[in-house]
């Protein structure tokens, strides 16, 4: 899909810019567009530097473990199928926390881990259980701290205050992901309605 | 809504603080970790440079040729009716496919209305607050073998929907058009 948007933009715009007579304007934008992908991706090393940096510490001094903790009560609610104690509540934990400050590379395989017990608790079924959807619900609208790389793109063009959309963003991110458990409740409770129907 | 900006702006200074206080306590070598965890930060910025060269290329003959604007023409009327900005809406639909494409698109909206406008502040909050549902979807079934994904592809468009609406309304509030 990735692919075919990538390769249809290109391919459009070449055609439109052959009808149109603007084939001047795309060869410079081809050269000037890939030298500032280069500029962006260089000026986002300060701060995912920093940041990953900073979150190294907050790993080994057991915040992450602390900070997880608090949430699991809530996490407990939200998957009543899950028993109490059960690893994958664990790992679900972790990989809410790790996307939260941004470190998508540890939340990964904690994700894949807490799928991985999910499915042992579905009697290893290739088929999605209702925690699965909720998890994976949770994860797709995902609630974001720090978004670092927007704020380093942001700081590259020059804005007067890189930072001022970590609220928003926080807001956003709170709100979507509240909506999508209650979109995932409401595929549930339509389910669960289906299936008592003779 | 002067508290989300406050919030904007003491968040990290104030996250440092606690975090170098709280590793210290803790008597963690905080030097140390913090340099051998900044590492890893440079190899995710390199491992970047391919994705948006070639996303960023991509958009930008798109833009230059003058198709973007004329898709804008047809998107507009209808994105207007229901009071969205048209000049989002691609990145909107990109974002729910591809993180790093969508990454691109952000960059590009970024460097075409500033990134103190309008569009460059929600293109922003839509960029940070959504995961990629094709990816999270594809990683997580795909590592474990689950073939019937049941509801969940529904629920998670249904909820990157909300959240660009969502977005939408934020910016619109906290900092106007």
């Amino acid at each position: 899909m990735v692919n075919l948007i990538w390769v249809m933009m290109a391919v459009i715009g070449i055609v439109f810019a052959a009808a149109n007579g603007t084939m001047d304007e795309v060869n410079k934008a081809v050269f000037e567009s890939a030298k500032e992908a280069v500029t962006i991706s260089i000026g986002m090393v300060s701060i995912l530097v920093f940041w990953l940096g900073l979150m190294a510490i907050a790993e080994r001094a057991g915040l992450l473990d602390k900070a997880a903790r608090l949430f699991m009560p809530l996490v407990r609610r939200l998957f009543p199928e899950v028993p109490p104690g059960h690893p994958a509540l664990g790992y679900i934990v972790s990989n809410m926390v790790a996307n939260m400050f941004g470190l998508g590379n540890a939340a990964t395989p904690m994700g894949i881990k807490a799928m991985e017990q999910l499915k042992k608790l579905n009697g290893g079924r290739d088929e999605a259980s209702r925690s699965m959807v909720t998890f994976l619900a949770m994860n797709t609208s995902g609630i974001t701290l720090i978004p670092a790389t927007v704020i380093s793109i942001r700081m590259t063009y020059g804005s007067a205050a890189p930072g001022e959309i970590i609220g928003t963003t926080i807001v956003a991110s709170t709100i979507s992901t509240i909506g999508a458990v209650l979109i995932d409740r409401y595929y549930y409770w339509k389910r669960m309605r289906k299936g008592r129907k003779p | 809504m002067a508290i989300v900006q406050l919030l904007s702006v003491w968040l990290i200074p104030a996250l440092i603080a606690f975090i170098l206080l709280y590793g210290t306590a803790k008597k963690v070598p905080t030097y140390e970790a913090f340099v051998e965890g900044g590492k890893e930060g440079i190899e995710i910025a390199f491992s970047l440079i391919p994705y948006l060269v070639g996303m960023l290329v991509s958009v930008a003959i798109f833009r230059a040729s003058g198709a973007l604007d004329a898709m804008m023409e047809v998107i507009k009327p209808l994105a207007d009716a229901i009071g969205l900005p048209a000049e989002v809406v691609p990145l909107a639909a990109l974002r729910t496919l591809s993180g790093t494409a969508a990454l691109g698109m952000t960059t590009d909206l970024i460097a075409t209305y500033g990134p103190d406008s309008f569009i460059g502040r929600l293109a922003s909050t839509i960029q940070g607050s959504t995961e990629t549902t094709l990816y999270v979807l594809t990683v997580y079934f795909g590592a474990v073998g689950v073939k019937k994904m049941g509801d969940a592809l529904k629920v998670g468009i249904l909820a990157d929907i909300l959240s660009f609406i969502v977005s939408v309304f934020i910016v619109l509030f906290v900092f106007g058009r």
